[in-house]
């Protein structure tokens, strides 16, 4: 006992044990829906899939997670072998930096800055570099443009993503996340989508601006882990695999866990700006710390299953109609939302 | 080098127009990439080689060959002329009933069989069943082209129950060396007809389903109205055939143009593209030509098994066929990707002293290399899924 009270008085060793827990959660969530996933997949298309593996195929994203650590590690010859080899875990730990500001809990954050909402949008662009080095490193035709177009693609959405972060940041008047799910605390009607907790004729005419950014977030926020129908850099039917066609093994494991990690941070981001994150849905059922870590991750959630199914329904555009969206749909609308939430505001 | 066609693209930068900020022409270098032969969207064993700027396609060159089994020659070596027909079905084998039915009428029309009415019908049913079920492989693997992944396993579900139907009729489910010189290897077995009906019954719906979730999505017809036209005069010009000619607004099937069989009893009507969503002849009339196919084919099938009659399925033909010598045929019947045509020449023996297939996918995938300059790479896997081709028959 004394060695962990000594342990635990170490304060270093405890906030390295805090930053751990995002972790944990990122693997076990990964495995969780990479089932769901193909589950829900199998079963928009008529079919069952994993049955064998344990009961209705649970064990499943463990064999799988078991096979990939056994495979053979390749690396082309003609590679550039530092920056191949570097990419998987750049473009992971971006991902995974962005876990240190999702309030998960009134209680737990896993480091509350002031600066949370723009810390998202900083480290976010780190996971463009890590693809954009797989693709070059690769020296593959075919990764190469993958590379390219996540780039591009990253580029443009993170404009409608960081305008739409201003709007609830300008409506919450605070860049730190636990402050913005503070301020939406009390029911659902407190909930930035609806308007946030403000006098009743202001919310009415926020209400509709809000509505438009959220739905323009959840857009972009697809756009930004790269899934169909925004999944252009690892488009199969034209780029092969795209950036990570030559990975194979446990640097392809981490690219496939930086994205499914990245799809639940998105998935977060919306949660804790405009969906009242940790807050429950009614006003004082449910509440306190413990619960907001449930009502964070199923509202996450709920966002992800949205996500999955889209991407089983859809087809992909092309590359220049995703920037069209991008810049010719998405942005000046958030402009317009931008200036009339400032004006409501103001007045 | 070809010209690039004016395709009506939005694409406003153009190769080698790229410009500084001083006014510069920015020098870009054009990159050769190597599509297939093991490409996800080749369809087979296609190989492209593309030269693209950006992702901008300036060259497509075509390299096939790598599924060529030797057709023609295996055809001369056979011991008799019913051998071939096993054979042909293995040139386009997503469409293998069409392609004996094509042998066996140049057969019957060199040796002047007539063959009994029931036969006929039959190998209508079977015929247009085929065409369904290959259009769907079209369809489905059109969708995984475009991006949708699901569209691919509803097509596959429905084909299925084509070949259950199969099956029971030959017991193959992909090569069924079931059309013979002179009549099928069986009759229809007892529960065909009621199951067949059924199959129709179940279909109608499943194509309204197909065009709400596909055809009609906005996705879908953003990505494929006005690409890889195909004007009327290149189409006619290439000697493009089957649904990727009607596709491009010209009205020609063989079944209604140069009539075989029972096709002129029936009510049907051939389908051509419109250009309801873009151009006439572009993708997205391509796969809407074959959509309204299917639903034609069932037309077909529904009348054909309404008017089925009694009587035998073989001619009374000799065990050993010996054409005359010197007799020589073309028959040209359209097969599910088009014109599907056998020369054939004797020389009084027991085997072919020459035969000549001429396949619709060869002939549409020539067209390829016109229409895909100055799409993009997104759109060259669209050109290529639309013009729907079998490498098995391209190659031979």
């Amino acid at each position: 006992m004394e060695i962990v009270q000594t342990l635990l008085a170490n304060e270093i060793l405890v906030s390295v044990l805090l930053s751990l827990i995002p972790l944990v959660f990122v693997v076990v969530y990964a495995l969780i829906v990479l089932y769901t996933e193909m589950k829900i997949a199998a079963h928009i298309q008529d079919r069952v899939a994993y049955m064998r593996t344990g009961w209705h195929g649970t064990l499943q994203p463990i064999a799988d997670m078991i096979k990939l650590l056994q495979k053979e590690d390749i690396i082309p010859a003609q590679a550039d072998k530092l920056l191949f080899r570097l990419a998987p875990f750049i473009a992971f730990a971006g991902t995974y930096a962005a876990y240190a500001v999702l309030p998960f809990s009134s209680m737990y954050i896993g480091s509350n800055i002031n600066l949370g909402a723009f810390f998202l949008v900083a480290v976010g662009s780190l996971v463009v570099v890590g693809i954009l080095m797989a693709g070059w490193a690769s020296n593959n035709k075919w990764s190469l443009f993958g590379g390219i177009r996540s780039a591009a693609q990253m580029v443009s959405y993170e404009i409608p993503i960081a305008l739409a972060i201003v709007i609830a940041v300008m409506i919450s008047g605070s860049l730190n996340l636990q402050e913005v799910t503070k301020f939406q605390d009390g029911g659902i009607s407190n909930w930035i989508v609806f308007g946030g907790p403000l006098p009743l004729n202001q919310k009415l005419m926020l209400l509709p601006f809000t509505l438009l950014t959220f739905l323009i977030m959840f857009v972009a926020s697809i756009a930004e882990v790269n899934r169909t129908p925004f999944d252009l850099p690892e488009a199969e039917s034209e780029l092969v695999q795209g950036f990570n066609t030559e990975y194979s093994g446990m640097r392809f494991a981490m690219f496939y866990l930086s994205e499914y990690a990245n799809l639940f941070t998105v998935s977060a981001v919306v949660v804790a700006l405009f969906l009242g994150g940790w807050s429950s849905p009614f006003e004082n059922f449910m509440t306190g710390p413990v619960w907001g870590i449930f009502w964070f991750v199923a509202k996450a959630y709920a966002f992800v299953l949205l996500q999955i199914w889209i991407r089983w329904t859809l087809p992909r555009l092309r590359v220049d109609q995703l920037m069209y969206v991008s810049w010719k749909v998405l942005t000046p609308w958030l402009f317009f939302c931008l200036l009339a939430v400032g004006l409501i505001l103001v007045i | 080098m070809l010209q690039p066609p004016t395709l009506p693209t939005n694409y406003t930068v153009k190769p080698g127009q790229i410009k500084t900020s001083t006014g510069k022409t920015l020098r870009t270098e054009e990159m050769i990439i190597n599509m297939g032969p093991q490409h996800p969207s080749t369809h087979g064993v296609l190989r492209l080689e593309i030269v693209v700027d950006g992702e901008i396609i300036v060259d497509c060159i075509p390299h096939i060959g790598y599924l060529h089994r030797c057709f023609e020659k295996h055809c001369e070596h056979m011991t008799n002329y019913q051998q071939v027909i096993p054979y042909a079905d293995r040139m386009d084998y997503c469409s293998a009933m069409t392609n004996e039915w094509a042998f066996a009428l140049a057969m019957e029309r060199m040796l002047k069989i007539e063959v009994p009415e029931r036969v006929e019908y039959i190998r209508v049913i079977m015929a247009e069943l085929q065409r369904i079920a290959s259009h769907l492989i079209a369809i489905g693997t059109f969708g995984i082209d475009s991006g949708a992944f699901t569209p691919f396993l509803y097509a596959f579900i429905d084909r299925e129950k084509i070949l259950d139907l199969f099956e029971m009729t030959c017991g193959a489910r992909l090569l069924y060396n079931y059309i013979w010189i002179g009549g099928v290897s069986h009759d229809l077995p007892p529960k065909f007809i009621e199951q067949a009906k059924d199959f129709i019954k179940y279909f109608r719906p499943r194509i309204k389903m197909m065009n709400d979730l596909l055809s009609y999505n906005e996705i879908f017809v953003k990505r494929t109205a006005n690409v890889g036209v195909l004007p009327r005069e290149v189409a006619i010009n290439y000697a493009v055939s089957g649904p990727q000619l009607r596709g491009s607004g010209v009205n020609w099937d063989l079944r209604r143009d140069d009539p075989y069989s029972i096709y002129h009893k029936l009510q049907w009507e051939p389908q051509i593209g419109k250009g309801e969503m873009g151009t006439v002849g572009d993708c997205w009339d391509r796969h809407i030509v074959r959509m309204r196919e299917m639903e034609q084919s069932l037309n077909i099938i529904e009348q054909a098994l309404d008017s089925l009659p009694e009587g035998n399925v073989k001619a009374a033909i000799p065990k050993r066929i010996r054409p005359d010598k010197d007799a020589e045929i073309y028959v040209r019947t359209e097969a599910s990707r088009g014109e599907l045509g056998f020369y054939i020449v004797s020389d009084g023996t027991a085997s072919p002293f020459r035969v000549k297939a001429r396949g619709p996918a060869f002939v549409n995938l020539s067209v390829l290399p016109e229409i895909a300059k100055g799409a993009m790479i997104a759109d060259l896997v669209l050109i290529a899924g639309s013009i729907d081709i079998v490498l098995g028959e391209v190659d031979r």
